[in-house]
Order: structure tokens, then sequence, then C-alpha cells
């Protein structure tokens, strides 16, 4: 079973870490994802920029792009998509095509940091 | 992170909008600010026992207006005091006071607390000063250390500009969206301004002036989360994290300033440079340009040009003429004066620079260009004394030892020939 851990926190505490504090909160989750990668059970690794970063397409027949995060609470996270666009616009038209017709939203968040992972991933989605 | 560090962390962060509120409040900045303060001290006691609360911000509001409340009751002795418990468990309280501060008031609260800093009649390193203090909670030593002065003529500064905000009329209606807008436009100059103290390296040492920086960069984004759709509050903080981005290649070992030809670009921060981007090209969907969104795309082409023959000078020919007509400045057009003379040669950006003598006699970077593109002209002595004029008009000692460099090679040159 594939499995997706998601981190919440509060980021406003965490743009504060220095650059020491910030590497050593890395190092110690390494212990748990060296270990994962080892055993090749690391998947992709993905560091979000900043919420301020972030589009949200609102789903619909006339799909709204807002500026920000998602921040309702009656929707929930359910699932994502990875893409590697050229631009902001090519993401968010992704977005809107995907939610066109749709209920619900999409947050367009860019990637700070990526790691590919040792995970053969193609296998275990068979 | 140890447990203290996350408190501290977390008051730091929650400190603008719970100061904010409680301002709201009270009317009164030294209550509001007495009220945060007891309010942090009881955090610092409970929430290493109960946990950290949800809301942060709410917890110190709540729990920052029923100790001055009670304080209130004290004095007039009057009903029975709420106890300790009372603020110790706030669950449901807790809860409902954060539904209730919306985001609409959060946003009209830390607005007003930077706004009033703003004061017109202050001039602009007071407001600066008088924001680090209030807004950011940096200690008066701190804010000294920053500008160069004593912590006492400090301390009298800071006290006389509050004097000042508090005898003026503080605005605590709801501000209309044309007031809002311009509170807004005045709260981004003199973050701008802020940003600039500690990237113009005018006073203290690198690492106070890099906290200025950062300290501007986390006001601004903090504006930009509770105005998401401001293109100019995206540019604000793109032209920050872009300038910034280039902190660690700006100066050498020594204190001496390297210039952008010349910066190390494998220093220069790829996350800040790609998040500057990233808020331009959200900026841009907006269609309203304006001089934050016009000068961080400048930055932007400098960021993006992997070695220095790379940059896209056309690109920042456009965009100083854009910003030329949008706020005309002597500054701007000596600006564009150097992509001028990137793309037509020296010739050309010295007759650009001609009408700028005159109001830009007493400006260091006017006489900087001039001796710079003299030089490449070969004409020697008009570079010489234009570097004699820049050195007697240098605010750093780094831009002093820049242009001596200039001065003691041209002497060098004269010596070898002589």
């Amino acid at each position: 079973m594939l499995y997706a851990i998601l981190c919440y926190h509060d980021e406003d505490v965490v743009g504060a870490w220095t650059k020491e504090e910030d590497e050593a909160v890395l190092a110690k989750r390494a212990r748990t994802t060296d270990r994962l990668a080892a055993q090749g059970k690391l998947g992709p690794v993905a560091r979000l920029m900043p919420t301020t970063a972030a589009v949200t397409v609102r789903s619909g027949d006339e799909p709204l792009v807002l500026d920000g995060p998602f921040a309702e609470t009656k929707e929930q996270l359910l699932g994502f998509y990875l893409i590697d666009c050229a631009s902001l616009d090519e993401a968010i038209g992704a977005a809107r095509e995907m939610g066109h017709g749709e209920s619900g939203a999409f947050e367009v968040r860019p990637v700070r940091l990526f790691r590919a992972g040792t995970a053969k991933l193609e296998a275990l989605e068979a | 992170m140890s447990e203290l560090a996350w408190i501290d962390a977390a008051l730091k962060s929650a400190r603008p909008q719970a100061l904010g509120a409680l301002l709201r409040y009270f009317r009164d900045l030294d209550r509001a600010e007495e009220a945060f303060q007891e309010a942090c001290l009881r955090a610092l006691k409970h929430w290493p026992v109960n946990g950290p609360p949800r809301d942060p911000a709410a917890w110190l509001i709540l729990v920052g207006r029923n100790v001055a409340l009670d304080d209130v009751r004290k004095r007039a002795r009057t009903t029975e005091l709420a106890d300790e418990a009372l603020v110790s468990d706030l669950g449901d309280a807790e809860a409902d006071l954060a539904e209730r501060l919306d985001s609409s008031h959060y946003r009209d609260d830390l607005l007003r607390l930077l706004f009033i800093c703003c004061h017109p009649e202050l001039p602009a390193v007071q407001q600066i000063a008088l924001a680090l203090r209030i807004v950011s909670g940096l200690t008066v030593p701190e804010i000294a250390r920053a500008f160069l002065v004593g912590d006492s003529a400090m301390e009298q500064r800071i006290t006389r500009a509050k004097r000042r905000v508090q005898a003026a009329q503080l605005p605590y209606e709801t501000p209309g969206a044309v007031e809002r807008a311009e509170r807004l436009g005045t709260v981004a100059t003199m973050l701008y301004l802020l940003f600039n103290e500690g990237y113009s390296a005018s006073g203290g040492t690198a690492h106070i002036r890099r906290h200025l920086c950062e300290e501007a960069i986390r006001l601004a984004r903090l504006l930009l989360k509770l105005f998401p759709s401001e293109p100019e509050i995206m540019g604000l903080l793109a032209l920050m994290l872009l300038q910034h981005a280039r902190a660690a290649a700006r100066l050498d070992e020594g204190g001496a300033i390297i210039l952008l030809e010349e910066q190390d670009r494998t220093c220069w921060n790829r996350d800040a440079i790609a998040e500057g981007l990233n808020l331009m090209e959200k900026a841009i969907r907006h269609r309203r340009p304006g001089a934050y969104q016009l000068q961080a795309a400048i930055a932007g082409v400098h960021a993006q040009a992997p070695r220095p023959q790379d940059t896209d000078w056309a690109a920042i020919d456009q965009l100083y003429a854009a910003l030329e007509t949008l706020q005309p400045s002597p500054v701007v057009t000596l600006n564009r004066a150097v992509a001028v003379a990137k793309l037509a040669g020296p010739e050309a950006a010295l007759a650009m620079m001609a009408p700028l003598a005159k109001p830009l006699a007493g400006y260091f970077h006017f006489f900087g260009v001039q001796g710079w593109l003299y030089l490449q002209l070969g004409r020697k002595d008009e570079a010489r004394a234009a570097f004699d004029r820049a050195i007697s008009l240098a605010h750093t000692p780094a831009e002093a030892a820049h242009i001596r460099q200039h001065l003691d090679r041209l002497a060098e040159d004269s010596r070898a020939a002589g």
C-alpha cells in the first residue's frame, strides 16, 4: 500500500527558523527517510513554497482563480497531482481544465524542493 | 527545537495580529502593549503545561483582554476577580473568538497597527524605529544597534514618536475601501524603507542589517496573507525576496561592496529567487502594473541571468522606461542610463544623464555611474573628478572603499604612464 504523509505546521514559526534549526529538523527526519530510502520504500518528497505563493482554482462551469491558499474548512484534502510546467499560468490552466464542470477546488502551489525518492513506483502501481 | 524556542517563535509570529486586536479593544497603545506582555507571560506559564493553543493569536488576544479587564476591575474594586483557571482553560472560548475574529478584522487590525507608525509628521527613520518596536517587538537596544545610536537616545526617540502617535487621532473606525487602499500604500512604503535600511548598509553590522531585511520580508508576507489579491503587495514581497536573495554575495569578507557583475551568482539564494519570480507571475495576472511590480521585474531579470553577460538589458531598459512613466524620478532615469550604457554604449548613457546633473548634484550613485562611464571612454581626468565627488558623498565606509579602488587604479595607471 502506498501512503502519503502530509506535513502540517505553523508556517510563520517554521519560516522563523534559522538555517541551523531547519537543518536540524531535516537531519532528525533523515533518520527515518534515509532508512526508508535504503529499503527502496521512499517515494517522492516535496517541500512546498509558502502559502503566499499559492493560487486556488474553484471548480465549476466557469472555474474561478483566486489568490492565496485553499482556506475553506468544509472540504477535505483528497489527493494531489505533481505537474511540471513552464509557468504558473500553465499550471493554473491545467487545474482549470480539470475543474471544469466539477465542484470543489484545486490549490496550485509551487514546489520548493523535490526529491524523486528510491521506491520503484511502477511496481507498486501494479 | 526546544519547547521554549517554539513558544518564543509562536509569540513573535502572533504579536502583530494580537497587538493589533488589543489596540482595537483598548484604543490605547500602552495599555495594549501591557496586556500583550502579560498575555505572553501567561503563555510561557501555561503552554508548556497545557500544550500550544490551536490559534496562538486568538489565545493571546482573549487572555490579554481578560487580564487587562481584571486589572480595571481591580482598580475599581468592584466585582470578584476572574481567577487563573478562567484563562488557563480556554477551550470553546478560544474557538469562539477565533471564529468571530475573521480575517477582515485581523486585516484591519494589523493594517492599523502598521499605519499608526507611519504618522506623516514622523521622519522615515522614526517611523521604521517605531514599527520595529511596536509591531515587530524588537528591543530598544536591538533597534539602537541597527541605527548606530546609543540605547538611551533610541529610547527617547521611540518614546517621543509614540507620544506623537498617541496624541494624533488614531484611526479606530473600520476603514472604507479607498481609505484602506491608501493605508496599504503608506504601509507598503514604510516596509520598503525598512527593507532598504537593511539593504543599503547605512549602518550596523551585516548581521543586524540582514535582520532588518528579514523583518521587512516577514511583515510584507503577513500583509500579503491579509490582502492576498493586491498585486502591488505581491510585487513588494517579490522585490524584497529577489534583492535579499543576493545578500550572501553582496559584501566580501572585509565588508566591501561587490557589484552585481562581480558577484558569485552561485551564492544567490535560489529558493528566494524562485519564490519572488512566482509572486511576479501571480501579480502580472492582475494586469495592474505598479512601481513595486516593475522594480521586482527588473530584479527578476538580473536574477535569471546565469552570468552577467546573459543579462537581458533590453528588457531592463523597457522596464525602467515603464517605471519612468509611472513614477518619474531622476534616480529611475539614472538607473535606466546604466541599461542604456550596456545597450548603446557609454556616450548615449552620459547624454541621458546630462539633465540629471542638477537634481542629483548630491547623489553618490550619480557620480559613481558617471565615473564608471568616463572610465570606459578613457576620459580619465573626468572619471577622477566624478569619483572624487562620489567619495565625498558616500554614506558608508563600504561605498567609499569601493570608489577608492577606482581612484587607486587610476593613480596607478597614471604613475605607470608617467
